[in-house]
């Protein structure tokens, strides 16, 4: 006999993932929760009274800003240098992430299509090239620049290099995600059509992904700048240089100027990455 | 021989099989259509014959190349040669006609002017003749996300006309074509073969198309040849079973289907016009 007719349509009509969805959220909330308690994350203490307090006095040895010529100078010199860093470092990056990222990605996999005899050693080749770049970024830009300013000693040199090695791992991973992750249909075509992987990147992939890579690629250079400030903390000069100087001389209005034209070369940023992905839509 | 398949069969995972003990040949210059249901493994067919996709079991023989038994670079070279026109064009949105076009050589271009090619295009004459065969001549310089549907396909044929291939074979090369440009297309890709010599393989949804433009017509189903003949030979019932109902092809006992192929061989062909 067949079931009820009720019966049958609320079988159908319950959604078979939904359980597995809660129970996920459940998970995710109890691995959460002592990892809060651990950060001793508690939002409250924030706007205690006494807490506000202190920091209101802090924040007020920010005010006024100085801004006068002398210092607008050296904020100005140091701005370029900063700049200059950042870009250096992020041109270095770029230059050692684009071959890796080529490499590594599975888009461009000749032997997905075959033959299929060399899949496995190609496989390792990537795989040994993951590990490389995992190293690069597992090693925060502060260590290498600790460790480079005993080779180049004091100033922006260790700080370039430290820049193009850690931000070129993380370049290269995004890079090969990007390029995995967009339509890869047409450098899968052309490479049935027996076009070569370096032919098939540039004609099938980067039309697609060029906007994505350049927007991420201004996103990093934002970091860039944000880090060779905390470099300069360790002597590599520009912006951080000039920001911990002035931090060690109690000077809360040289601070907040830097910290004004810190603003604004993100703003710049954004204004940069908005025009140039405008320009590749 | 411009292809040869001896008992090819592809399984998808452990249960599907998409083709079975297919064995199928084309002379160099033929022109072959393959009509089916969706799902009957035309698209498998046509990738083993493009050597994108490797067969479980059976032979292969492309241009006189067994194409999974010969070292990379030969492979490459022999996948230059084949012209594949994709049901759906892979051509990326931002790319230009031109440049979309360009790439059909780039596995006989040296990889340098083919770099260079994307500051300065090396060829335009040849893409622009490319498209006027195909009456779109006049998009060469728009962006491939400017074209209509039916545009975009015709130039995906205008890069595989370009590309100058020893082997045509097409997927659905029509299917976003209304029936004047699908008969446009269609004898364009024909006359290719004719004029080079080369031989074309095309699925078609559009049974008309094929009956009407084809010397030779294969019926494929659930993976087996049905019957592989001239149109003339191609009857009604034949059609009707070709694209009978799931059920009704359940219901018959699994070897029937192989005793009941068709086969026109060209010495049968012959024997029967005379």
């Amino acid at each position: 006999m067949p079931p009820a007719p009720s019966e049958a349509t609320a079988e159908v009509l319950r959604d078979p993932a939904a359980l597995r969805r809660v129970l996920w959220a459940l998970a995710v909330m109890a691995a959460l929760w002592p990892l809060l308690r651990l950060a001793e994350f508690r939002p409250a203490s924030l706007f205690s009274r006494e807490n506000l307090r202190v920091s209101m006095n802090f924040m007020a040895s920010f005010l006024p800003p100085r801004v006068d010529a002398d210092f607008l100078g050296l904020a100005g010199r140091a701005t370029v240098e900063t700049l200059a860093m950042a870009s250096a470092g992020i041109a270095l990056a770029i230059m050692v992430a684009a071959p890796l990222a080529f490499m590594i990605t599975q888009s461009l996999s000749v032997s997905r299509i075959g033959p299929s005899r060399s899949r496995a050693r190609a496989q390792g080749v990537r795989h040994g090239i993951r590990v490389l770049v995992v190293s690069l970024r597992g090693i925060p830009e502060l260590v290498w620049a600790l460790v480079l300013v005993r080779v180049f000693g004091l100033g922006p040199a260790s700080a370039v290099v430290a820049l193009g090695l850690t931000y070129g791992g993380m370049l290269a991973k995004v890079y090969a995600e990007i390029l995995e992750s967009s339509d890869t249909r047409p450098a899968r075509a052309l490479q049935e059509a027996g076009s070569g992987r370096v032919t098939a990147l540039v004609y099938g992939l980067l039309p697609g992904a060029a906007q994505e890579l350049v927007s991420y690629t201004m996103y990093r250079w934002e970091c860039a700048v944000r880090a060779s400030v905390v470099m300069g903390f360790v002597g590599a000069g520009g912006l951080g240089q000039l920001m911990d100087q002035s931090m060690k001389m109690l000077n809360g209005g040289e601070v907040s100027t830097v910290l004004v034209v810190f603003l604004a070369l993100v703003l710049a940023s954004e204004a940069i990455s908005g025009g140039l992905r405008r320009m590749l839509a | 021989m411009s292809f040869e398949l001896d008992a090819v069969e592809v399984r998808h995972g452990e249960a599907r099989r998409a083709l079975r003990a297919v064995s199928l040949s084309g002379r160099a210059g033929e022109q072959i259509a393959i009509i089916g249901p969706s799902g009957a493994g035309k698209t498998t067919l046509l990738r083993v014959l493009a050597t994108s996709l490797r067969p479980t079991a059976g032979r292969v023989s492309v241009l006189g190349t067994d194409p999974w038994q010969v070292p990379a670079s030969r492979l490459r070279r022999l996948r230059s040669a084949i012209g594949m026109v994709h049901q759906t064009p892979p051509l990326p949105p931002r790319q230009r006609v031109i440049d979309a076009i360009i790439a059909g050589r780039l596995g006989q271009w040296p990889a340098w002017k083919s770099l260079l090619s994307l500051l300065y295009p090396m060829d335009i004459a040849g893409p622009r003749d490319a498209l006027a065969r195909l009456d779109v001549a006049e998009r060469l310089f728009d962006r491939c996300d400017r074209l209509s549907g039916g545009q975009l396909q015709r130039v995906a044929v205008a890069r595989v006309l370009y590309q100058r291939p020893d082997l045509l074979l097409a997927d659905e090369p029509v299917s976003a074509l209304d029936p004047t440009l699908a008969d446009r297309v269609a004898r364009e890709l024909q006359s290719e073969s004719a004029r080079r010599g080369i031989s074309l393989v095309a699925s078609l949804h559009a049974v008309d198309v094929a009956l009407r433009w084809f010397p030779r017509v294969v019926g494929l189903r659930d993976g087996i040849i049905l019957f592989d003949g001239p149109p003339a030979a191609v009857s009604d019932r034949m059609l009707h079973n070709l694209y009978a109902a799931e059920s009704a092809g359940a219901e018959r006992p699994a070897s029937e289907p192989e005793a009941e192929v068709l086969t026109f061989r060209p010495s049968v062909r012959a024997s029967r016009t005379v």
